[in-house]
């Protein structure tokens, strides 16, 4: 916990004109931030402006065409994520990192069960002992407020509130310091959604995570995220402290998007 | 116990040695010595079409074509058995195609290709053993891409591996998988030793002879050196438990070897007798009883059915 806690004033992540282009076409240009231990950035913007590609480059989801990522370890040494290996990356990202997809499936294995979706990762880093993954799988269930009595059902029996549920839990298992999440809310019922959102946001509050969140719902961003970037034709236009962002945006284009969307 | 005398003179003029030609035996030979230099990796090779179906083993007898000499003395088994259509067939082929003598005896063969078994008498460094294997890939049950599954192995992410044994123990109270059990070879790679049964796990670690494994259809070569380390996977609360039966068998009494089931008649008769058919009657011949193997009216019931 020492190194952690000396680490807490040093960004975990930062990016430094992170550049995508898809051929000639812009995904995201030039952009440059960090975040924090426990912080929430939320990533808005509309369709097609950039948030996924900006997501997947600094999650090593793609490889970025210039700029650098960086990510600090549980060491306390920031490395550019896109010098490690390929086994180091791969490593990160199924034990210091969580990746929620939208799409439950993406993100879940489907044909096997609850449980052990929930434990994949616990194997994945040796833990060789069944009830223990078992009993660790079983609370985790409890705390995405999914029964236990479903621990051997097969996700395809699940609502898509539960897949998501359990998509998060799957992530969380291992303790990561840093979450990203693509529209982790977009595919639900509205009831559904807040009741997820709820979660998420007494989740990421108790274990202290860091989340980068992708989202074209204003009100997403301002239920979760502390701070707000808003993205458009791939470029970061506005950035600062979310209800800033939002009660008081500087740039026309956010204020027309706060104004179309958000109306409370 | 059939030794088949040479015949050097009916091959010769129909085939090269052992059907396939120098150039081909020689890229096969080179996937092996990969093979063994890397043990329990799946090395690609440019699989040829043979003269019989995928399913008889094309694999296995690629391989066996590759190391096959003239001196060598081949054992055939299929499920245990050196009997079974398929086993002679594979047998005659090489008989044809190489003149080498072929033998029944575990003791006795230098090469034996098998199918599904393990022979229960221990083997020797002199020898070599050649599988046929229908799907090398162990990871393919819960991850169906091949890029994907090549990147678990070379970065030796296997926790899936696991994923299917807890699945498992969570449906059926413990590890269900009795054939085509997974193992980790040498501290480094998870292997399917094709589908034998877990009793014969065991026999691989630390065996003297040389095993190698061939799959026709899906282009893949393995191998273990011998003298390898060969662990079933396992859980800590749940450890590999190789099969174990209640009775010895019921011609010859032997004790701790895999048994077939075998009915005996329609009223649910049944008894229990070696797979490997050639233990079975050696030790017969050392004059071991089973319960069965005593009773005449037993024995005529079996030789009429
Ligand atoms: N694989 C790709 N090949 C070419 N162009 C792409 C590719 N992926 C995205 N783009 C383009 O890059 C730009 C940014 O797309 P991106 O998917 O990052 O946007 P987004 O903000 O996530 O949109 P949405 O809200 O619809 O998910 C768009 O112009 C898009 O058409
Ligand atoms: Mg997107
Ligand atoms: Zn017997």
């Amino acid at each position: 916990m020492e190194p952690l806690d000396n680490n807490r004033d040093l960004p975990l992540l930062r990016a430094s004109q992170t550049t995508k282009y898809y051929g000639a076409r812009i995904g995201c240009k030039d952009v440059s931030f960090e975040v924090y231990p426990g912080e929430v950035l939320a990533i808005v913007g509309e369709s097609g402006s950039g948030k996924s590609t900006l997501l997947n480059c600094l999650s090593t989801r793609l490889a970025p065409t210039t700029g650098t990522v960086e990510y600090r370890g549980r060491d306390g040494v920031m490395r550019n994520l896109y010098e490690m290996s390929e086994a180091e990356r791969r490593t990160l990202m199924r034990t210091d990192w969580g990746y929620v997809h939208q799409h439950p499936s993406d993100g879940l294995r489907m044909s096997v069960s609850a449980g052990a979706n929930v434990g994949e990762r616990l194997m994945a880093v040796g833990n060789r002992h069944y009830a223990n993954i078992r009993s660790t799988a079983t609370d985790w269930l409890e705390r995405v407020e999914i029964d236990c009595d479903r621990i051997d059902d097969q996700p395809r029996a699940f609502s898509g509130g539960m897949r998501q549920r359990l998509q998060i839990a799957r992530n969380l298992v291992t303790a990561p310091r840093l979450v990203f999440m693509d529209e982790p809310t977009g595919g639900l019922d509205v009831s559904v959604q807040a009741r997820l959102l709820d979660l998420l946001r007494s989740l990421v509050a108790d274990l202290g995570l860091a989340v980068i969140i992708v989202t074209h719902d204003l009100a997403v961003a301002r239920l979760l995220s502390h701070r707000t970037l808003v993205m458009r034709h791939g470029n970061v236009i506005e950035h600062g402290l979310t209800d800033q962002v939002l009660d008081d945006p500087q740039q026309s284009y956010t204020q027309l998007l706060v104004s179309s969307i958000l109306q409370p | 116990m059939s030794t088949s005398p040479k015949n050097t003179q009916s091959f010769n003029e129909h085939y090269n040695f052992a059907y396939l030609d120098e150039q081909t035996k020689r890229m096969i030979r080179r996937a092996i010595l990969k093979g063994i230099a890397i043990p329990g990796y799946q090395v690609p090779f440019a699989s040829r079409e043979m003269p019989m179906p995928y399913g008889w083993g094309t694999g296995g007898v690629q391989l066996t074509a590759a190391v096959i000499g003239d001196k060598d003395i081949l054992k055939v088994i299929d499920q245990g058995s050196d009997d079974t259509t398929n086993a002679v067939a594979l047998r005659d082929f090489f008989k044809q195609t190489t003149g080498v003598s072929t033998t029944t005896s575990t003791k006795e063969a230098t090469l034996i290709q098998t199918r599904h078994r393990i022979p229960e008498a221990p083997l020797n460094g002199d020898q070599v053993l050649i599988y046929q294997v229908p799907i090398p890939e162990p990871l393919r049950f819960l991850e169906p891409r091949e890029t994907e599954t090549r990147k678990m192995h070379a970065l030796e992410e296997y926790g899936l591996m696991h994923v299917k044994l807890y699945e498992d123990i969570a449906h059926f109270g413990h590890i269900s998988t009795t054939y085509a059990y997974p193992v980790m070879v040498n501290s480094r790679y998870v292997m399917d030793p094709s589908p034998i049964p877990k009793f014969d796990n065991p026999k691989m670690h630390q065996m003297p002879a040389l095993q190698l494994f061939g799959a026709g259809r899906e282009k893949r070569i393995y191998a273990i050196p011998p003298y390898t380390d060969v662990v079933s996977l396992d859980f800590e609360d749940h450890p590999f438990t190789p099969q174990e039966f209640s009775e010895p068998c019921a011609l010859c009494a032997a004790e701790n070897v895999y048994l077939d089931e075998v009915i005996l008649d329609d009223k649910g008769s049944r008894m229990f007798v070696c797979s490997d058919s050639d233990y079975c009657e050696g030790r017969r011949a050392q004059g071991h009883k089973g319960h069965m193997a005593a009773d005449p009216v037993h024995s005529n019931e079996l030789s009429e059915a």
